[in-house]
């Protein structure tokens, strides 16, 4: 079940085939949106462990923004999926940047020398990026967690939200590195703020979306996993590809499954 | 038809005339609108570089992808890039559009980034200057005389999150999306433009996941497809309505007539199950034969149904009375028994004026 269940999840994030030489993602930025009633970081969990444990001696190198959570709440939980995040941040492949206290004002870009918080963020994402060898850019993947709590960091300026995310989707293009983003889909109840989730899922290559059951709560079934991998001309080829099916989560893992065929 | 619209923007505009406009919109249900967009532009470069076309030059405004995209789609497309320089500009304003990589180089943080083969643009709020930009790369194309040349921009959303709607309705619009923006925005652009061609899906659920696991396969094989509708606006003023189909291949977007078989197949669709949910001949003629209960029987005389009162109209009391003692009588010769039944109320009239308590004597 184990391994059948990495496949489900693997291929809806595109990375089934994990090597030493391919980039993780394949330099595409993921969207991922979950809601109240069920939560899309296991994902996030999820996909930081393969990226870190999958392939022995890899290159990949994680670089996580965490504005919901400290450094020791996911390394409780990774700790439990069988990842020390401890260990790979000594070794430079788990960069975190705590972002809980941080505030991101809007600086005053009219002015000569005016310069935001995200502006900043910007800055040590590059940073990083060229502390990298060249031949590894490729392989560093950004993970922000989560995209409605930047936005409260930046005073509830979505518009330089979108432009620092139109950024890090430039860096996915000069570099080949790639982008992961969680979101929560049911915050928005404006025209404002659909506007700016519908921003998010033009440029995303791959939309995942997290919800609960239609027929309610269910003990052995938390939720079912609806993604799309649209890399539509984007890459030079084009791959739509559908994925459907639903999972539990566990203390130490999470099993994926098809609607129906859970033993 | 969109050949149609390849062939507008190919005979471009007459003398004194404003040039054809297209402008492409669509949804997060049908995200399709820039694989039409790519579509046109080839077409449009192809039809250029063949001297085919009024314009003699393409300059490209470049929001949502990058300059080498382009080229490498433009490549792959057969068109010949080599000489890119002389019919081509790229407006690069995806790389650094407010300037914020050039403050890291200067700050030593990046290395001074170039836009190869395109003319970085970092100020995208500035709609003046990208405007005087545009204009020279085309005249840097075409010369100063009359000689015309073509604008595509992807997309007119990520114009709109710098500038306002005003002072983006002064240029053409070539690509937009439609559920992003209010009917305001996207009524103005129509306005401007002669030809505006929507991306729908086929599907009406309005997001393009569902979440509706019984028909993930249909889902997913129409996700792929769906419906090209275009409207022409004529000189004289005439508007024409065109509808295609379209499916996203490898190589690109296809498009196809909508045929009339099309519609019957999907008129005729049932779900995909696996037990029988349409009737035979047989099992129809059996259905019309079947006698619905209290309706016509008998001589096609509609059938008074004794529902134990006796009706007002002493006629038709009588005759209820004489169809029960037949029905009754037909009931022993037939059945062999019988239930006799006294109603109490028999004597009374329904609905009487008489107040029941009229005899207490309080």
């Amino acid at each position: 079940m184990d391994s059948r269940a990495r496949n489900l999840l693997d291929e809806a994030l595109g990375l089934d085939q994990l090597t030493q030489l391919k980039p993780p993602l394949g330099g595409k930025a993921v969207l991922i949106e979950d809601c109240v009633e069920t939560s899309g970081s296991f994902v996030l969990h999820q996909l930081i462990k393969r990226l870190l444990t999958a392939v022995p001696n890899s290159s990949n190198v994680v670089l996580f923004l965490a504005f919901a959570n400290p450094f020791s709440h996911y390394d409780r939980i990774l700790r439990k999926l069988g990842c020390n995040l401890g260990a790979q941040r000594e070794k430079g492949r788990f960069i975190f940047v705590d972002m809980l206290n941080v505030e991101c004002p809007v600086g005053e870009e009219g002015k000569a020398g005016g310069r935001s918080g995200l502006f900043a963020l910007f800055a040590n994402i590059t940073k990083v990026l060229n502390a990298l060898p060249e031949s590894n850019r490729k392989c560093l993947t950004i993970v922000i967690d989560d995209v409605s709590l930047m936005e409260v960091a930046a005073h509830g300026s979505s518009d330089h939200v979108l432009d620092f995310l139109h950024y890090c989707h430039t860096l996915t293009s000069d570099y080949g590195c790639s982008l992961v983003t969680l979101n929560h889909e049911d915050i928005y109840s404006s025209m404002d703020g659909l506007v700016f989730l519908k921003q998010m899922e033009y440029a995303a290559d791959v939309l995942v979306k997290v919800e609960p059951l239609a027929t309610g709560l269910a003990a052995d079934v938390h939720g079912q996993f609806d993604g799309l991998q649209m890399t539509v001309l984007n890459r030079g080829s084009l791959n739509n590809r559908m994925s459907n099916f639903q999972f539990r989560i566990k203390e130490n893992s999470v099993e994926y499954f098809y609607p129906g065929a859970r033993a | 038809m969109a050949d149609s619209i390849c062939r507008t923007i190919r005979d471009g505009a007459l003398e004194g005339e404003h040039a054809p406009s297209l402008t492409i919109k669509d949804t997060t249900a049908s995200p399709y609108g820039f694989g039409v967009f790519t579509h046109v532009l080839s077409q449009a470069s192809t039809l250029i570089l063949a001297g085919k076309s009024q314009s003699r030059g393409l300059v490209v405004v470049a929001y949502s992808r990058s300059p080498s995209f382009y080229l490498d789609f433009l490549k792959r497309s057969g068109v010949d890039v080599a000489s890119s320089q002389k019919w081509i500009h790229i407006l690069d304003c995806y790389t650094d559009p407010l300037g914020w990589k050039h403050q890291l180089a200067d700050s030593g943080i990046l290395p001074s980034n170039s836009s190869a083969g395109a003319c970085l643009f970092q100020d995208v709020k500035d709609i003046n200057k990208l405007q005087s930009l545009i204009l020279e790369l085309g005249s840097g194309l075409v010369g100063q005389g009359k000689v015309r040349f073509s604008v595509a921009i992807d997309s007119v959303t990520e114009m709109l999150r710098h500038v306002p709607l005003s002072k983006v309705a002064a240029l053409i619009s070539d690509l937009r999306s439609h559920d992003i923006h209010d009917v305001r925005v996207t009524t103005s652009l129509e306005y401007l433009s002669s030809m505006v061609a929507s991306v729908e899906s086929l599907n009406q659920s309005s997001d393009g996941l569902s979440g509706d696991l019984g028909n993930l396969s249909l889902l997913e094989q129409n996700f792929r497809r769906g419906k090209f509708h275009v409207r022409f606006k004529r000189r004289n003023g005439r508007v024409r309505v065109m509808n295609e189909q379209f499916h996203m291949e490898e190589s690109g977007i296809k498009f196809t007539s909508v045929t009339v078989e099309d519609g019957l197949v999907s008129q005729g669709l049932v779900p995909k199950v696996l037990f029988n949910l349409e009737l035979s001949e047989k099992e129809k003629l059996e259905r019309a034969r079947v006698v619905l209960p209290f309706e016509h029987q008998g001589n096609g005389k509609p059938i008074q149904i004794y529902d134990g009162r006796r009706s007002l109209a002493p006629e038709s009391m009588g005759e209820v009375s004489a169809d029960t003692s037949q029905s009754s009588t037909e009931e022993c010769s037939n059945g062999g028994g019988e239930i006799i039944y006294f109603r109490d109320s028999d004597d009374e009239r329904p609905d009487s004026d008489e107040d029941p308590d009229d005899d207490l004597d309080i």
